[in-house]
């Protein structure tokens, strides 16, 4: 005769193998569905690779040794291949400037959502859940949508990428910025409040001295994912880098992708450390 | 006197099936220095935070003299949130805002929104901070950021945030609760002070009996949401004590922590 706590772990314990299995069998059928709506099978993928070996190997730029440092002339030169850096040059600042002023516009957006869109500070349910939903749906259209929309609107140039970016910004700062506020040390807003000042006031002095260093760090992190939308959003014709790398994509100038590839992997590093050293400066403004 | 007088009258206040303060009324004479004692979860900081209205009253009512203090809203309730200034255990200032600041908050209902929230203040309220810090030793401290310096010494801070308020009343929620005894007697001073020399009603929470009976003009205690003490330090004999805190409490040992 077993001790019946015995038997009691004994059948949770056989319950929880079941569930386990169970619910592992179902993942793995979830699994293979998706592999079979989207044709991932593994024969595809080897007959694809071989073919990817192939493009790269065409957008090897021809250099020679003893023209290498040659002009915009000498075949087999630096320059040969960067012939339009000048234009590249300042696509590429366009983009960049794209990103700066849609994330800046964009965090302003989420900033002034973030504290209603706080639970903690909601001055009521009902605007706290209208908030909460206009984020999601600023945050649920990717930028390369409200591209397509945009520029139909506004016509082909940065405008309509700054705009899209800077749409979704609002809605991916400012759920990240509702949760820092929502963590905020809630003693201060209570000083606050209970000395005759406002929500506003609340706030200003209570909360944003906190969450400022966070909301600094988040909208960098964002800016470096911006920069990325940015080069690409160019290819439904909301301006920067994207467009002209789009055109050279589709007119196969093998030589002129390679070179606009390796400016923007360049530019982008460069951005993310700049940004990677400001976020951690940020993060040491945190403590008081 | 003819100084208002707070009343309350069947305050109740309740957290779903609890019921944290049960038909409270008191009548509270200006000037008076009041400290409301009582074991943990008796009720005594939602008291308080009612006569604030940091929390709404569940029945009941609160009046100051002729001013019915439950009906108010906006910026009449701001207006009486400043007449009645609170202090927190743990002093509830900015830590990453200058103590100068902090004490200026104190002004905020004082100016218009748009300035204010600027963190424009004029030039006296500026001497008005400093005049509060010097009355309380804290002068030298006045840029430091409020994070950095002592518990004794943040306490102080708030009671000078709370006199630039230009308080009637002064709310104290165990002001000294997180102090050692000797900040503790530093903040207990400064609270007697502004009762004696600025006239202002102090009512105050505290778990230390010893505290209570050395500062305080009127006792009330509390227990199970109730009052079950009302009276002068000296009427409360050891037999009214234990039977606030429960059998259990003999005499020299303190009463639990809040
Ligand atoms: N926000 C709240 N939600 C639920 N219950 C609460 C809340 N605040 C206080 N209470 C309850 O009300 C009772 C009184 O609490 P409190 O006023 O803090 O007592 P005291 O300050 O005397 O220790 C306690 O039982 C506590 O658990
Ligand atoms: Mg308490």
């Amino acid at each position: 005769m077993t001790p019946p706590f015995e038997t009691a772990w004994q059948i949770r314990r056989r319950a929880r193998l079941l569930a386990g299995l169970g619910w592992g069998g179902v993942l793995l059928a979830c699994l293979l569905l998706s592999a079979w709506v989207s044709e991932a099978y593994p024969a595809a993928l080897l007959a694809g690779l071989p073919r990817v070996g192939e493009y790269f190997a065409k957008l090897v730029p021809t250099l020679h040794w003893a023209t290498l440092f040659g002009g915009t002339k000498a075949e087999g030169s630096l320059a040969y291949w960067f012939y339009r850096l000048d234009s590249w040059a300042w696509l590429l600042f366009e983009t960049s400037q794209m990103a700066a002023l849609a994330t800046l516009g964009g965090a302003v957006g989420g900033l002034l959502l973030c504290f209603p869109a706080a639970a903690n500070l909601a001055p009521n349910r009902a605007v706290y859940l209208l908030c909460r939903r206009l984020l999601e749906l600023f945050r649920s259209v990717p930028d390369l949508v409200y591209a397509l929309i945009l520029v139909w609107a506004f016509g082909v140039g940065p405008l309509a990428g700054i705009l899209a970016i800077g749409l979704h910004t609002v809605g991916a700062t400012g759920k990240l910025f509702a949760e820092v506020v929502e963590n905020a040390d809630m003693q201060p807003w209570e000083g606050v409040r209970a000395a005759g000042g406002t929500w506003l006031h609340g706030v200003r002095f209570a909360i944003l001295p906190q969450v400022l260093p966070n909301f600094l760090s988040y909208t960098l992190l964002r800016f470096e994912i911006n920069v990325r939308g940015a080069t690409v959003i160019g290819f439904v014709g909301a301006g920067g880098i994207g467009q002209e790398l789009y055109q050279v994509i589709s007119f196969n100038y093998y030589e002129e992708i390679s070179a606009i590839v390796l400016l923007i992997v360049l530019v982008v590093a460069a951005i993310d450390l700049a940004s990677e050293r400001l976020r951690g400066w940020a993060a040491g403004q945190g403590t008081p | 006197m003819n100084e208002p007088v707070l009343h309350l009258r069947g305050l109740t206040r309740r957290f779903g099936a609890k019921v944290a303060v049960d038909d409270v009324t008191l009548d509270i004479p200006s000037g008076q220095m009041v400290g409301i004692i009582g074991p943990s979860g008796a009720g005594k900081s939602t008291l308080l935070r009612m006569v604030n209205r940091l929390l709404a009253p569940s029945a009941g009512s609160i009046r100051f003299g002729e001013l019915e203090v439950t009906a108010l809203s906006g910026r009449a309730l701001r207006d009486w949130r400043t007449r009645c200034a609170m202090i927190f255990q743990q002093f509830n200032l900015i830590p990453r805002l200058d103590v100068l600041t902090n004490v200026l908050m104190g002004r905020l209902n004082h100016r218009p929104v748009l300035t204010s929230l600027l963190g424009l203040f004029s030039a006296a309220e500026r001497a008005m901070a400093l005049q509060a810090l010097e009355r309380f030793d804290l002068a030298d401290v006045a840029l430091v950021r409020a994070g950095r310096i002592s518990g004794g010494q943040q306490q102080r801070v708030a009671i000078c945030r709370a006199l630039l308020q230009e308080p009637r009343l002064m709310l104290a929620d165990e002001p000294v609760a997180s102090l050692d005894p000797r900040n503790a007697k530093v903040v207990m001073d400064a609270l007697r002070r502004i009762n004696r020399e600025d006239g202002l009603t102090v009512l105050c929470n505290l778990h230390d009996l010893d505290v209570a009976r050395d500062y305080c003009d009127r006792i009330v205690a509390m227990r199970e949401g109730r009052i079950v003490f009302d009276g002068r330090p000296d009427t409360l004999t050891e037999a009214r004590v234990r039977g606030i805190y429960g059998a259990d409490h003999g005499a020299g040992t303190e009463p639990a922590l809040t």
